[in-house]
């Protein structure tokens, strides 16, 4: 019986390690890239002729957005575009991104971005790019000890938070609302899409003399953002007529929580919800008018880096950072513009059509 | 007098206290920005359903107090701690839906759409906690290895193979028929149902069978429990097996509650909830004796604590703040010294009392 035990754990840890290696191996696709794009490229720098060799350090798949990250540069530095991508996908391994990079370095090729990681410990290996003479441009997210590469392609979270207030503004004007008295669930303390709305959204609500009735953090998940909204729901019953949930996650926990408590929202409702990041499904929930509206967190950051590329093929200095252009979508056709920080900008309202068109 | 020392003297007696401790502060927060002093324990029924902050406890605890029995078990036997509980949730959440969605599919909106009927999805789940139960035990209880490490193997591996059967995504599963287990039952939220159910399941089984004074013995002494005709490594390896039937429960619980699996985020450091909500009951983490109710009103504590940081509107960038302050206040009060403190002084208080009673 007990030797029965033992033989049993133990294939199950050799079954579970197993599988666990299998998961390493294949999430390294680096190998593999490498023969690609030495198959298809002279090795030696600059002297490619008319294909431009970009490798590209992604952080990994673990979202619908990150999905589109990839899609999008896959689709920009195709071979039809005149480009040749070494994607490396390196799941969330910040070790494994340098490794990623290096190899690159070795490749010879003529451009590398990078969506790093983590923000530190980036130097040394910037600084081997720089000797390589290889151009490098982040996106996304931040590289903060070094300043070695060209251009940073991002969002910019303050715009985003900035023109939720906005749109809110022109909204309420139009609907006659004269007192807002907001809730915010906020994303995961500290992050950078969490200090960027929050501030954008509370310059305007300080500005118009809004009430923030309270602003806790939902974690950037479904979870996070029901039970936050459950709590909501008794600390201010009756009392609030805006929620914003800083992302998509969080807006579909909060619909369940008030769901739940009675509580209308949407088109129509008691209540105007307001997200951010506007995912497929979610863009599909303002069309439906569950949302009232959503405010882009663009992945779509290859065509800025193109255009960088060509900039710089073209010998010319790029910019140093780049906000890539979001959208703003609404449910319901009253509000057609905003003007954000003096610029205007268009409020998409949803249709079939552009929810069609929206590529995640 | 007497009555209240007897009060005082029950082992139930310091995790019930501090649970009311905890509840006394929102009391004197409601009073403070003049609100009736019942404004946090009010009940009321909105929309069909109960509704309020103990309710929001007792349902949100749920989780931490149905893993918390499996971890009481674990801690009572082997002296160690089962730290991967909050991984294998991710796990047989994860398993339980790629089971109902299929592989690689990422979002079911209907009942039509289901590649596997719910039911195996959820058995599946449960399989799977005991197979993650099974494998940490096998190795603590016949490998000898310390329960630390061993489940440190699935602590780290459990989320990355949940992420894996889930092919990296976050699978939905939007249909009432699995939301229910996190959403309601009538008035009641199912979780609350769930955890009474185990909580009783487990208690009548160590109450009537002699299964707790087996695990409290091996945990005591392993090897005189063996010389005295138990067989103190199959009670260890039941034990762990129960703990990742525990998990699997609680991943369910969670996984419904958000109608998908979100492997990255669901059970994230509930392991150490559980193992506080353990130390809380006033069970000692070197194993032995154990004390199940303890633990459950320690995982109703720390949702307590938390209800009460959204309750008093404190922000969360310092809510972990507040939560270290109060747990560290709860576990000094149960520490041993000043357990021995508080005795020392009512009986220089009784004896001063009887001088000038004979003076």
């Amino acid at each position: 019986m007990k030797r029965k035990f033992l033989a049993m754990t133990l294939a199950l840890a050799m079954g579970l390690s197993l599988a666990a290696c299998g998961g390493g191996t294949a999430s390294t696709p680096a190998p593999a890239e490498t023969g690609e794009v030495e198959a298809t490229t002279p090795a030696e720098t600059g002297s490619t002729g008319d294909v431009i060799t970009v490798g590209f350090a992604q952080v990994g798949h673990e979202s619908d957005w990150r999905t589109a990250s990839t899609k999008s540069a896959q689709d920009v530095f195709s071979a039809e575009n005149g480009y040749d991508l070494a994607f490396v996908d390196c799941d969330n391994d910040s070790a494994a991104q340098l490794e990623a990079v290096r190899n690159f370095i070795q490749q010879g090729v003529d451009y590398i971005i990078i969506d790093p990681i983590v923000a530190t410990g980036w130097d040394a290996v910037l600084t081997e790019c720089e000797d390589a003479g290889i151009p490098v441009i982040v996106i996304d997210r931040t590289i903060d000890d070094s300043d070695k590469y060209v251009s940073w392609v991002g969002s910019d979270f303050k715009v985003e938070g900035l023109a939720c207030g906005e749109w809110l503004k022109a909204y309420a004007a139009d609907k006659g609302i004269t007192e807002i008295n907001a809730l915010v669930i906020e994303g995961s303390v500290g992050a950078s899409a969490t200090i960027g709305r929050t501030e954008g959204f509370k310059e305007i609500a300080d500005r118009e003399g809004w009430t923030i009735l309270d602003s806790q953090s939902g974690d950037f998940t479904e979870a996070g953002g029901q039970e936050v909204m459950e709590s909501y729901c008794q600390s201010y019953a009756g009392q609030f007529n805006v929620v914003i949930c800083q992302n998509d996650n969080e807006a579909a926990g909060a619909m369940t929580a008030m769901d739940n408590a009675g509580v209308t929202y949407g088109v129509g409702g008691d209540v105007i919800l307001v997200s951010f990041d506007a995912n497929k499904p979610y863009v599909q929930m303002v069309m439906d008018g569950k949302i009232n509206a959503n405010f882009e967190c663009n992945p779509m950051a290859a065509p800025t880096v193109a255009e960088i590329i060509q900039q710089l093929e073209a010998g010319e200095t790029p910019e140093k950072e780049i906000y890539v252009s979001e959208s703003w979508f609404v449910a319901e056709d009253n509000v057609s513009t905003i003007t954000v920080n003096g610029e205007e900008q268009e409020c998409i309202y949803v249709t079939q059509e552009v929810l069609d068109a929206r590529p995640y | 007098m007497s009555n209240l020392k007897k009060l005082t003297q029950k082992r139930l007696f310091l995790p019930v206290f501090c649970m009311i401790l905890v509840l006394c502060i929102n009391m004197i927060y409601d009073l403070s920005i003049g609100h009736h002093f019942y404004n946090f324990f009010e009940i009321t029924m909105t929309n069909g359903m109960l509704n309020g902050r103990l309710i929001n406890i007792l349902n949100r605890g749920s989780e931490v107090a149905i893993l918390a029995i499996g971890m009481t078990l674990v801690v009572s036997a082997s002296a160690g701690t089962d730290i991967s509980v909050g991984s294998v949730m991710s796990l047989c959440a994860s398993f339980c839906c790629m089971l109902v969605a299929g592989f690689g599919v990422s979002s079911v909106s209907s009942a039509e759409e289901f590649a596997m009927p719910l039911a195996v999805g959820l058995i599946g789940a449960l399989l799977m906690g005991c197979l993650c139960g099974a494998f940490n035990g096998g190795l603590v209880a016949y490998l000898n290895i310390q329960p630390m490490v061993a489940t440190l193997i699935l602590w780290s591996a459990a989320r990355a193979i949940g992420l894996l059967l889930c092919n990296n995504l976050i699978v939905y599963i939007r249909v009432p028929e699995f939301g229910v287990f996190g959403g309601y039952l009538g008035p009641i939220p199912t979780p609350i149902v769930i955890a009474a159910v185990c909580v009783a399941i487990v208690s009548v089984v160590l109450k009537k069978t002699a299964l707790g004074m087996y695990i409290q013995s091996v945990g005591i002494n392993k090897k005189a429990s063996r010389i005295a005709g138990l067989n103190s490594q199959r009670i260890i390896f039941l034990c762990y097996l129960i703990c990742g039937l525990c998990a699997g429960i609680a991943g369910i619980v969670a996984s419904s509650r958000i109608t998908s699996a979100d492997s990255n985020n669901i059970g994230l450091d509930l392991e150490l909830d559980a193992i506080l909500a353990v130390a809380l009951g006033g069970n000692s983490l070197g194993g032995g004796k154990f004390n199940l109710a303890g633990s459950i009103i320690g995982a109703y504590t720390i949702q307590a604590i938390t209800t009460t940081m959204y309750n008093m509107g404190v922000p969360s960038a310092v809510t972990p703040v507040f939560k270290a302050v109060v747990v560290i206040v709860i576990v000094a009060v149960q520490a041993p010294p000043v357990k021995a403190w508080f005795k020392k002084r009512s009986a220089a208080k009784a004896l001063a009392k009887k001088e000038v009673a004979s003076a």
